[in-house]
């Protein structure tokens, strides 16, 4: 009893600090927050946004291991407010998400997906621009701080305008091509996604990840996952290449391959 | 009187602006790095190496320049100008996307070549070790070209990119490049490849690297030239047959508002008996880099290996 109302206390001076001006927080030249660095969401909304029970992996024989961890969800409100349609839609993902999701054919995951995938990106921030650098499919976005430019065209990654506000970095993101997912369980938005994305540092180490999702065409009102991201404080730690093309390359091209040829054992060799 | 105020102001502007130009040109990042930042094209009048009739000849005359450049452009993309209907007018065509450099800027480089090491502006031969394993590496794919993804090569396959990897050199098309920095860090990202995250704070290269397709770099801050080197490639990254021991040092300064000089050195004794680099030019653009989503558009895969499905089946029903 004692260490939960410790742990509410705690919280409650973390919540008081946090509208406060913090002092405490890593600066940058200009005085912003510093969020430079490696970072890591820890949960599984990667899985599923929505709240969730464990499940079977996709393949029986992926066995234990690869089975789906139960998560509480990182939806604000639990739901995503689908319209009926579109969640039959999701659901259609969720059966076919073996062969459909564009995680497996290491296409690019998106915003937000690749926030929260099981994988660490780097943050780079000057004045002008804050580049982030995500580690699966080596996805890159640049995201320019108090422009006002114009997505030209649709693509993956979309198109991001960021602006300070206090200590929070918020994040404007459209042009997005609606092609990926928003996980493994097939949620999704379409190509008028309009996303609000909003990075507050909580502490040198871990931050709160916001994003809020406007697409009247899949949903019944606007929606927001929240999670914190966390700090990889390894010593020396980069983010290692993950090329995943060589490992997606019998799943979309194998039905093309030489009757009678065997896809590469281990690593692809030429 | 108010116009002549802003008459005033412009005359102002106008004898300024040289100053400005000046003042741009050494300026730095907020925290006094150099700053290369901004997107630049690698396309050179330069070919990779030079033509043996120019010997130990490093740079052009500048009369001789214009005739010069006009046939290197010709040499690379004139093969776009051919009869419609034709067989020859089947082919991947630069200037019809607006892809090919000529259609870019490029600063005025009077180099014959952009091999500068050895003298004669030429890639030193192979070792023998080299050769032999470039004759291993071909011999695993003889007359299996198009059995499947794997045989195809890693351009093809959305892995690797010349124009990206280290030593950076300008391709076909598409060859452009745009230089973040932030403090500790410099980011160069080719169009078509990954972004090499450069930490520049003063660590080194570690003895015992992790392979990796684009390899590991490290920079440092020589007076106002971005020193970087990489090492830890994959064996299979393989860049002009080289091991996985190659190293790679690259130079990188600013030379004027719009011109940053690209240095590289390449050591591998296990393939070239000799260090050897170049220079060339890289030419600031307008406007900005997109994103390539390579593997996400890859349909030439699809169509390469089903056509060769498609040709194995007509071969098999004329017999």
């Amino acid at each position: 009893m004692t260490r939960i109302l410790i742990a509410a206390l705690a919280l409650l001076t973390a919540a008081a600090a946090q509208a406060q001006v913090r002092t405490d927080l890593p600066r940058a030249t200009n005085g912003k927050p510093d969020l430079s660095g490696v970072w890591q969401a820890i949960n599984t909304a990667h899985w599923n946004l929505e709240p969730h029970v464990s499940e079977y992996p996709v393949v029986l024989e992926l066995g234990a291991q690869f089975a789906v961890p139960p998560g509480p969800g990182v939806v604000v409100g639990g739901e995503i407010p689908y319209l009926p349609e579109a969640r039959a839609e999701r659901d259609k993902h969720f059966q076919n998400r073996l062969i459909d999701d564009p995680e497996g054919k290491c296409y690019i995951g998106g915003v937000p997906r690749s926030t929260y995938m099981p994988y660490p990106f780097q943050i780079l921030q000057s004045e002008r621009d804050v580049v982030i650098y995500y580690q699966f499919a080596t996805a890159f976005r640049r995201i320019f701080v108090d422009g006002k430019e114009e997505a030209p065209l649709d693509s993956w990654m979309g198109w991001s305008n960021g602006h300070w506000d206090g200590n929070t970095f918020v994040v404007d993101v459209t042009g997005l091509n609606g092609l990926t997912w928003l996980d493994r369980a097939g949620n999704y938005a379409s190509g008028s996604a309009h996303i609000t994305e909003r990075y507050t540092p909580l502490g040198p180490n871990h931050m709160q990840y916001e994003a809020t999702i406007e697409d009247p065409t899949v949903f019944s009102r606007p929606w927001t996952i929240r999670m914190p991201l966390y700090r990889i404080v390894d010593e020396n730690f980069r983010v290692l290449e993950f090329k995943c093309e060589p490992y997606a390359e019998e799943k979309i091209y194998g039905h093309l391959r030489k009757p009678g040829t065997e896809p590469p054992a281990g690593a692809p060799s030429r | 009187m108010k116009h002549r105020n802003s008459l005033i102001l412009a005359g102002l502007a106008a004898a300024i602006a040289p100053l400005c130009a000046q003042a741009q040109r050494e300026a730095r990042t907020a925290w006094g790095d150099p700053d290369l930042t901004g997107a630049y094209s690698e396309f050179t009048t330069a070919p990779l190496e030079r033509d043996a009739k120019y010997a130990d000849k490093e740079f052009l005359a500048r009369e001789e320049y214009e005739e010069f450049a006009k046939n290197r452009v010709e040499q690379r993309f004139g093969d776009d100008e051919t009869e419609p209907g034709t067989q020859a007018d089947v082919h991947y065509s630069m200037a019809q996307f607006q892809l090919s450099e000529n259609e870019g800027v490029h600063s005025l480089n009077l180099r014959t070549s952009i091999v500068t090491q050895p003298k004669n502006g030429r890639i030193p031969p192979l070792t023998a070790e080299a050769t032999a394993r470039q004759a291993e590496r071909a011999a695993v794919r003889r007359g299996k070209e198009f059995d499947g993804p794997e045989m195809r090569s890693l351009t093809e396959r959305c892995i690797i990119w010349s124009s990206t990897q280290a030593p950076i050199l300008p391709r076909g098309y598409n060859s452009n490049l745009q230089i973040f920095q932030s403090p500790g860090y410099v980011v160069i990202q080719g169009e078509m490849g990954d972004p090499r995250i450069i930490p520049t704070d003063g660590r080194k290269l570690p003895d015992k690297l992790l392979p990796q397709w684009n390899g590991t770099s490290v920079g440092r801050w020589d007076g106002d030239t971005l020193v970087v080197e990489t090492a830890g490639f994959h064996p299979e990254s393989a860049w002009r047959n080289a091991s996985e021991n190659m190293r790679v040092t690259e130079r990188i300064k600013r030379v004027d508002e719009d011109t940053l000089e690209y240095a590289f050195t390449v050591t591998d004794p296990k393939t070239w008996a000799e260090p050897w680099g170049g220079v060339y030019p890289l030419t600031k653009l307008d406007g900005l880099l997109y994103e390539y989503a390579c593997t996400e558009g890859n349909y030439g895969m699809a169509n390469i290996l089903s056509g060769a499905r498609t040709a194995e089946r007509g071969a098999a029903a004329k017999q």
